[in-house]
């Protein structure tokens, strides 16, 4: 599914985001297994929790990292947690 | 040479008690199991959980033999679940009922990972010694009411092998997330019946064609995940993801190990979690540093172009197959002993039935082969 921009992202069951403070980084858990998140990866996933359109995502990190044009990055990145199964997008 | 920083332990690994209801003759559980008597209490088990957790530790894996025999198993995986872990219940599914499915999940258990013998259930009754097939269907079907991801975990072998396309479809309508396809790994149980469990390249060819066409079939619907049996590869796999990197084990009696069956490697000891804090034994202990990094290797290892990638393979393969933990893995092509893994691989293109008998797994069987 395509992440649109009204769409709410959410972390999908049976996933969890975490900060770890031994490895100073957000981790994605899933059965069996983590993987370690990079700084952007973790500030999209930690907005993604079905509240947030990816609209209302991009503005925020926007303010939050006084930087523009993000929507891109952004919704190529949601698409691609959607592909691996993290996220899955909930209705307007 | 450079030692690399050890890393924190992720992936902890409690092996709650070696009784279990079944008798798989591929279990690797040590053959000498019945000799532990004397299992941890629970206190010890949430103390190693907390000091675990504070080295880094995020995954729990929550086995056995049969997990759901011990009582505690609710209370483990709350005080789990509370530190932060992400909890995974590995089971037969014997033991379970819909009461305690309902009072792990609110202890916050995350997963479990439902294993399987075969889609018949002859074969799955007569491979494991009991009647569990119809008890198993039912669990898949509790666990995927309850809102878990349904992973089924089948331990594939010359006596299945065959049967591949039925166990996939039999999965797909039970409606399994993943189906992961275990090819048996020779040590342990299984490798005392390792005459009757490799298949022959004809078989493993043939299932890897049935899967493929699965996989193309289901695409996401449910992911098949097929580990290859290594006794048909050229090089070998990296155990563990290197010895003492990533993963620890604590057995019933609370020996904590680097892998499942380091146990049986001689001329090391391995720690006690009842003696030494989880500390002391990730970073200090004999037992763990020994395979650690790359010091350990002798050629053709030490001057190996890949020993980086598969950090010379499994010590435990090395021993059984090579007589030393520290010679490389004979699945290596370039190992001197490779001839040991090639004999096996073209008895098993034989026809003939094996003379031994299958083993299976019980603690009388246990108790005589301890004693031989």
């Amino acid at each position: 599914m395509t992440a649109h921009s009204d769409t709410r992202p959410a972390i999908r069951s049976g996933f969890r985001l975490q900060w770890e403070p031994v490895q100073n980084a957000y981790v994605m858990l899933y059965p069996e297994g983590m993987i370690t998140l990079n700084t952007s990866a973790a500030e999209i996933l930690r907005r993604c929790d079905g509240s947030r359109t990816v609209a209302e995502i991009v503005t925020e990190l926007e303010v939050a990292f006084q930087r523009t044009e993000l929507g891109k990055d952004v919704f190529a990145f949601i698409e691609g947690a959607v592909r691996q199964g993290w996220v899955q997008m909930g209705p307007p | 040479m450079s030692i690399a920083p050890v890393g924190p332990p992720l992936w902890l690994l409690f092996e709650l008690t070696y009784r279990c209801p079944l008798q798989c003759v591929f279990c690797y559980n040590p053959v000498d199991f019945a000799a532990t008597q004397d299992e941890l209490p629970t206190a010890e088990w949430l103390r190693v959980l907390r000091e675990a957790r504070a080295l880094g530790s995020v995954q729990l894996g929550l086995s056995g033999g049969e997990p759901l025999l011990r009582d505690d198993l609710e209370e483990i995986t709350h005080e789990g679940h509370r530190l932060g872990f992400y909890t995974n219940l590995i089971t037969s599914g014997v033991g379970l009922t819909q009461v305690r499915l309902r009072e792990l999940k609110r202890a916050g258990l995350d997963h479990i990972q439902l294993s399987f013998q075969d889609s018949t259930r002859e074969l799955n009754d007569f491979l494991s010694h009991t009647r569990t097939f119809q008890l198993k269907q039912r669990c898949a079907e509790w666990i995927k009411a309850s809102g878990y991801p349904m992973v089924l975990n089948c331990v594939i072998h010359r006596l299945n092998i065959d049967h591949l396309d039925a166990i996939i479809d039999m999965a797909a309508r039970i409606g399994a997330d993943y189906l992961e396809l275990a090819n048996t790994q020779f040590y342990s149980w299984a490798h005392l019946n390792r005459e009757h469990l490799l298949p022959s390249r004809e078989q493993l060819q043939r299932a890897e064609q049935v899967m493929l066409t699965w996989r193309e079939r289901l695409k996401d619907r449910m992911r098949i995940l097929f580990v290859v049996p290594d006794y048909y590869e050229q090089r070998p796999k990296r155990c563990m993801n290197g010895w003492g990197s990533t993963f620890v084990t604590v057995t019933p009696d609370g020996t904590a190990l680097p892998c499942h069956t380091a146990k049986m490697l001689p001329g090391l000891t391995f720690p006690n979690v009842r003696e030494h804090s989880m500390r002391d034994i990730w970073f200090h202990s004999d037992g763990f540093n020994r395979f650690r990094g790359q010091g350990w290797m002798k050629e053709p290892c030490a001057s190996c172009e890949e020993r980086d990638k598969d950090l010379g393979g499994c010590r435990c393969q090395a021993y059984l197959l090579a007589q030393d933990p520290a010679a490389a893995d004979p699945v290596c092509s370039k190992s001197p002993k490779h001839h040991v893994v090639v004999d096996a691989v073209e008895r098993a293109q034989e026809s003939r039935a094996p003379e031994r008998p299958l083993i299976f797994r019980r603690p009388e069987n246990s108790r005589l082969l301890t004693e031989q």
